[in-house]
């Protein structure tokens, strides 16, 4: 007890630093060798935190008021400030204003699917106890644990002109279309693959906060005579809204950053119907456009930023 | 009266919830069933000859089931090589991220010291970053420091996370104070309270914590593809990725048979651990 409050009182005092007597000059000491061993814990995380993660954001974040290209690796500090000129550039160029269209169409797709899909599967799975409930949870997480590389391979082949679902399709008399290299038909074969590899994540979270609704609640609406629907639509779900908005937030977030299925499926075509905001980025950084790729990511960083900022707006509130 | 009037009710409601639930059990089975085709899919595939994946219309059930395809895998394509830098990237990854990010989470939940908050708000803001972001000038950074192709380079960008941060620092601030006041009365320094004191009481965080680094370790492409120029440092989805666009792009069983093989360790590990993978997901939100 005595040792938690005498380091305090140690801030007031100790801060004349020299004089010399005992107590003061011991416990400015004191306080110092605290910082140091506090410092001294976090200094690994520290050092590759800031050569790994604080130099290259802000070197990026330089980088998009520069315009910077492959050929200044070797001298960074001989390029030329622009300002805001490569903001500009890029919301003159119609490639990334059709990114934005696609992430834009990624997002407000996929979310909504995925959501409805999470929450049928949990409202399912709540029912029940048991084996059997975790056997259905660990089959529908299952593709949440796979390598994005692994999975495309497979789906890529399902997805052939001639390949499995179309060979489906056929036996229903439905005549498929050839699903990665048709314009109209690229984006929603990565949305159905993103929801496919999705789901399970919200599946649990909306598992967890089911499990949180009190039983008696339901149970009266259940004596009240209210319908399934009803009970779903009047009772479950309002209790459950802090969980679905932390749910809408957090995959939002990921789907934001839209690019591993389009770098593993469909390489941003056909004719950029694939061409996400990230994806964009992707391919300027390889056309050495640094500049322009760093103000690009920025963009899509600060749409994030506002997003994640109301996530923690969100969990704050549920305190 | 009230008596009378539920009595009927709970019992006509019975069977009615009965067959409610015998149907979204069926509804469920069926979605599984769909769910999990594209994993029965790849494996069937992976024990196809190459002439019976060009047949179309494809056949489900092998018809010459053959081990051809795996067979390469681990002869002349070098399997185990890469199945070995995956684990020895994921496991160091892992241990790092252990030992790191609890140290820094102690000192972040249980000691004052100036420049504290900056910290712990430097953490939560890279926490929201995109990978793209960083990307280019941490291959600049990395080819600067000479570590290209080298398991430093696969290691070292991941060997911490503001992740792992903020789920310790989350976890100990829960640790009752009372207890490491004990621990610094009996004279422990703080490394010694540390080990002896507050590691063993973060089982569950750090469980979750090594699952999730070990995960995103195995799975993680983009950067090892990068980073790993020659063929000797490649991991399991680098190998893979770069086969299936190379001179194989078409050869689906050999293809397939590599994705098996990506899959069924983590599949293993995650049908084991099912509980505390799933814990994991539930307590930080995140996979």
């Amino acid at each position: 007890m005595t040792a938690t409050l005498l380091p305090a009182a140690g801030t007031r005092t100790g801060s004349g630093g020299g004089d010399g007597r005992r107590g003061p000059g011991t416990f400015a000491a004191a306080r110092r060798r605290r910082a140091l061993i506090a410092w001294g814990f976090a200094l690994p995380f520290v050092l590759v935190f800031a050569v790994f993660m604080v130099v290259p954001i802000v070197g990026s974040f330089a980088m998009s008021f520069t315009d910077f290209t492959a050929r200044d690796i070797a001298s960074p500090f001989a390029v030329d400030a622009v300002g805001l000129q490569q903001y500009l550039t890029l919301f003159r160029d119609p490639r990334f204003l059709t990114s934005l269209g696609v992430t834009g169409v990624f997002v407000v797709v996929g979310i909504p699917v995925t959501m409805i899909v999470a929450l049928a599967l949990a409202l399912a799975l709540n029912s029940g106890k048991g084996r059997l409930v975790s056997f259905f949870r660990v089959g529908f997480y299952a593709p949440v644990v796979t390598s994005i590389v692994a999975v495309a391979v497979v789906w890529r082949y399902i997805l052939q002109p001639d390949g499995l679902l179309n060979t489906a399709l056929a036996a229903f008399g439905i005549h498929g279309p050839n699903w990665l290299n048709d314009p109209a038909f690229a984006l929603p074969s990565l949305i159905l693959m993103a929801v496919w590899r999705n789901v399970g994540t919200l599946m649990v979270i909306f598992l967890a906060g089911l499990q949180a609704v009190p039983e008696d609640v339901t149970e009266a609406a259940i004596m009240d005579g209210a319908s399934p629907w009803r009970r779903l639509v009047s009772v479950t779900l309002p209790l459950l809204r802090p969980t679905l908005l932390l749910g809408a937030v957090l995959i939002s977030v990921g789907y934001l950053q839209f690019f591993e299925e389009a770098f593993v499926m469909t390489k941003g075509g056909p004719l950029d119907s694939t061409l996400s905001v990230a994806y964009y980025t992707y391919q300027q950084f390889g056309f050495g456009e640094y500049g322009l790729a760093s103000a690009a990511s920025y963009v899509l960083f600060l749409v994030i930023a506002l997003v994640s900022l109301l996530q923690f707006r969100l969990l704050r509130s549920k305190d | 009266m009230t008596l009378t009037r539920t009595a009927p009710r709970t019992r006509s409601a019975r069977p009615r919830r009965l067959s409610g639930r015998a149907t979204s059990y069926a509804v469920l089975t069926i979605g599984l069933v769909l769910w999990l085709v594209p994993f029965v899919w790849m494996v069937l595939g992976s024990v196809k000859t190459q002439g019976e994946i060009l047949r179309r219309p494809p056949t489900w059930w092998p018809q010459a089931p053959t081990a051809a395809n795996y067979a390469q895998w681990f002869g002349p394509l070098d399997f185990w090589h890469f199945f070995g830098n995956s684990l020895i990237v994921a496991l160091v990854t892992v241990l790092g991220n252990l030992v790191f990010c609890s140290m820094v989470g102690y000192a972040l939940a249980k000691m004052d010291f100036p420049g504290k908050r900056v910290l712990f708000g430097a953490v939560m803001i890279t926490l929201m970053v995109p990978g793209v972001v960083t990307f280019v000038p941490l291959f600049v950074m990395v080819s600067k420091l000479g570590l290209v192709n080298s398991y430093p380079a696969l290691i070292l960008p991941f060997v911490t996370a503001p992740l792992g941060v903020f789920l310790m620092r989350q976890f100990m601030t829960g640790i009752p104070d009372a207890l490491l006041e004990a621990a610094r009365l009996d004279g422990a320094g703080e490394w010694r309270i540390f080990r002896g004191v507050v590691m063993p009481l973060c089982g569950p965080p750090l469980a979750t914590l090594g699952i999730l680094t070990f995960l995103g370790s195995w799975n993680n492409f983009l950067w090892p593809l990068v980073a790993a120029q020659t063929e000797d440092m490649y991991t399991l989805p680098v190998a893979l990725s770069l086969y299936s666009t190379g001179q194989n792009a078409t050869d689906y069983g050999l293809l397939l048979a590599g994705s098996v093989l990506v899959i069924a360790p983590i599949l293993l590990l995650f049908v084991f651990l099912q509980r505390w993978f799933i814990r994991g997901v539930a307590t930080t939100g995140l996979k």
